[in-house]
């Protein structure tokens, strides 16, 4: 009530600072703060608890050995819990891919640049589809490799060329190639 | 809600009595469900849907609690579990198949009762809030049933649970962590299926809260009718009990008899085969595709396949499916035509029927391969989909000549006859 005027009564009246601010505007501020930060601090175990776990984190690598694998054959490998393509491309596949102008394409990058200096026939990517994350068929020659010679991803139909890019379809990126080193000739070291 | 006439809750027998002194409870369902509710007298069987979603809705808390006491949601097992429920639990199968399948008949019986909104304009004032009620349960069904389809782990379950929190990776700068943070990890696992579990049991609950907002709120102004026009006088109107109680009792029977049919002859009609293989996250199923309620949003989600503009197409897929629902909550405010009824207004039920059939051969196109003529067809579709909502229903509510209106509800059903009045 706008007249419920007791507190003005004169052995009421309300304590007020110089600033004209009440005491009691004092307390509902500090309480209500209060009472926000520990919602928020009760909210903040809640969220993460979401995110992955230490042993999710725990990233280990994996060790790949190339050497049985034939010019123009591929291996799906398992890095991550994820599967991961490792191709050895044939001369004419490489060729394909240096052939395409660099500035056409969606996500722009070289051959060269996604595979290593001197071994650029050795194509190492993830094998998840950079649009919702299916795995691309084309591995195997058998597969259905899609227009360019590269993946195709049946969930919704994104083609990758003969370097892994994204040529067709509605997936934004080229398939993504992880850390990796070669430690000998014919073996990587992923991750 | 009360019409002056409604009739009122009188105890006899002691004991209720005594409960409607200290907990109305019967009270409240005589009001609710009760002859205590009046209804306009003339409801079609289009008006059966709302009640038999309720049921359906049962079905689904009654059977999942129980499945619950059975299912293992742990990666290594739960595909095992759902075997051991169909092989090794008594009526095990009974109460997955009826589970499964009643999932495919609430969105069913859902589908019939939003087009019937569509129709005969059950979302124009004053009955907006029932309206955007009903988005938010069919956004909850959406999210639940999701989940649930991932709890067998097989290969549809793991794959769709890969393509639908993959959506949440295409928001710009957010959209990766975000990913990770959905499902506890960079690919589906335990972490993904145990929270899953642990919504898709929660989620029911929810949806019930609503429902019952839902509810309340159609009280207030009193449920809609086929003519569109409101109640004006007591002979608009029976009780909802015996007469709706009946007519509801028959339609569940049909119902019941459709569901029944599919349960215990086609069970696994609207299943998927890849679905009774382990999940292998190294192996994507050749054509994988949601269930048939998802169908049409997922054609209008695969439809786009070209950037647009600053937008990749990814983005643009998600955003496009997401808000062919999110275009419903303004349906109240896009269809400005006074007129409710579709049977009054003679463009707007051309243009209705014109959308179940778009929206109809999305469905189709969503279910088909990712490939040539469906893209295309799904394009055109998709566009047609939005022209519908955003352009066609605010022009054609300015430019139609809606047909004269009955004076009353009763006069719609008896004609002009004073005599045939009810009076009582």
């Amino acid at each position: 009530m706008a007249d419920d005027a007791v507190i003005d009564t004169p052995e009421h009246a309300p304590v007020v600072t110089d600033g004209g601010v009440r005491r009691r505007d004092f307390i509902n501020i500090a309480a209500v703060s209060a009472a926000g930060v520990g919602a928020v601090s009760v909210l903040l175990p809640l969220v993460s608890q979401m995110a992955p776990s230490a042993d999710v984190l725990a990233e280990s690598s994996t060790d790949v050995d190339l050497a049985s694998i034939q010019v123009g054959q591929g291996i799906k490998a398992v890095f991550r819990s994820q599967p991961l393509f490792v191709r050895r491309l044939t001369p004419k596949e490489i060729a394909a891919a240096d052939a395409v102008p660099v500035a056409s394409l969606r996500d722009p990058e070289t051959l060269a640049q996604r595979t290593k200096p001197g071994k650029t026939e050795w194509l190492i990517t993830m094998a998840v589809c950079t649009h919702l994350g299916c795995v691309p068929l084309g591995i195997v020659s058998t597969e259905n490799r899609g227009e360019f010679g590269g993946y195709f991803c049946p969930c919704h139909g994104s083609q990758y060329d003969t370097a892994a890019r994204i040529r067709k379809g509605p997936a934004p990126k080229n398939l993504e190639v992880p850390d990796y080193a070669f430690t000998t000739d014919t073996a990587i070291k992923v991750g | 809600m009360s019409f002056p006439w409604a009739q009122h809750y009188k105890p006899s027998h002691p004991l209720m009595v005594y409960l409607d002194e200290k907990l109305p409870l019967p009270r409240f369902v005589y009001n609710a469900v009760g002859a205590g509710y009046p209804v306009p007298r003339n409801l079609n069987y289009a008006w059966n849907f709302g009640v038999l979603a309720g049921f359906c809705l049962l079905i689904q808390i009654v059977t999942g609690i129980v499945l619950a006491m059975h299912y293992a949601s742990n990666a290594g097992i739960a595909f095992d579990s759902t075997e051991h429920i169909m092989r090794d639990v008594n009526y095990g199968w009974l109460l997955r198949y009826a589970h499964a399948n009643g999932a495919s008949a609430f969105f069913a019986v859902v589908y019939i009762h939003i087009f019937r909104g569509f129709f005969y304009g059950s979302y124009k004032p004053p009955r907006e809030m029932i309206w955007l009620l009903g988005v938010v349960i069919f956004l909850l069904m959406m999210a639940t049933a999701f989940m649930g389809y991932v709890l067998p782990w097989g290969q549809m379950s793991y794959w769709g649970a890969q393509v639908i929190t993959g959506l949440f990776s295409a928001i710009p700068l957010i959209g990766g962590a975000l990913h990770t943070w959905l499902l506890g990890g960079f690919a589906p696992g335990d972490a993904a299926l145990n929270r899953f579990f642990s919504l898709h049991f929660l989620l029911p609950f929810v949806i019930l809260g609503v429902v019952i907002l839902h509810i309340w709120s159609l009280h207030i102004p009193g449920s809609s009718n086929p003519t569109g026009v409101e109640v004006k006088t007591e002979s608009d109107t029976v009780p909802f009990h015996p007469y709706y109680t009946a007519k509801d009792g028959f339609g569940l029977g049909v119902f019941l008899i459709l569901y029944c049919a599919v349960v215990f002859f086609a069970p696994n009609q609207f299943g998927h085969p890849d679905n009774y293989i382990p999940a292998n996250p190294m192996q994507t199923p050749a054509h994988i595709v949601p269930e048939w309620y998802f169908w049409p949003f997922y054609a209008i989600l695969r439809a786009f396949t070209q950037d647009f503009f600053i937008i990749p197409a990814k983005l643009m897929g998600v955003l496009a499916m997401f808000s062919a629902i999110l275009v419903w909550f303004f349906l109240p405010w896009l269809d400005r035509s006074p007129v409710r009824s579709g049977h009054y207004r003679p463009l707007h039920r051309k243009f209705f029927w014109v959308l179940v059939i778009d929206v109809l051969a999305l469905g189709y196109c969503g279910g088909a391969p990712a490939r040539e003529p469906y893209v295309m067809i799904s394009q055109v579709l998709a566009i047609y989909y939005f022209l519908h909502f955003l352009v066609i229903l605010p022009i054609v509510s300015s430019l139609e000549k809606p047909e004269p209106l009955p004076f009353s509800i009763t006069e719609a059903v008896l004609g002009k006859d004073d005599h045939a009045v009810l009076t009582a």
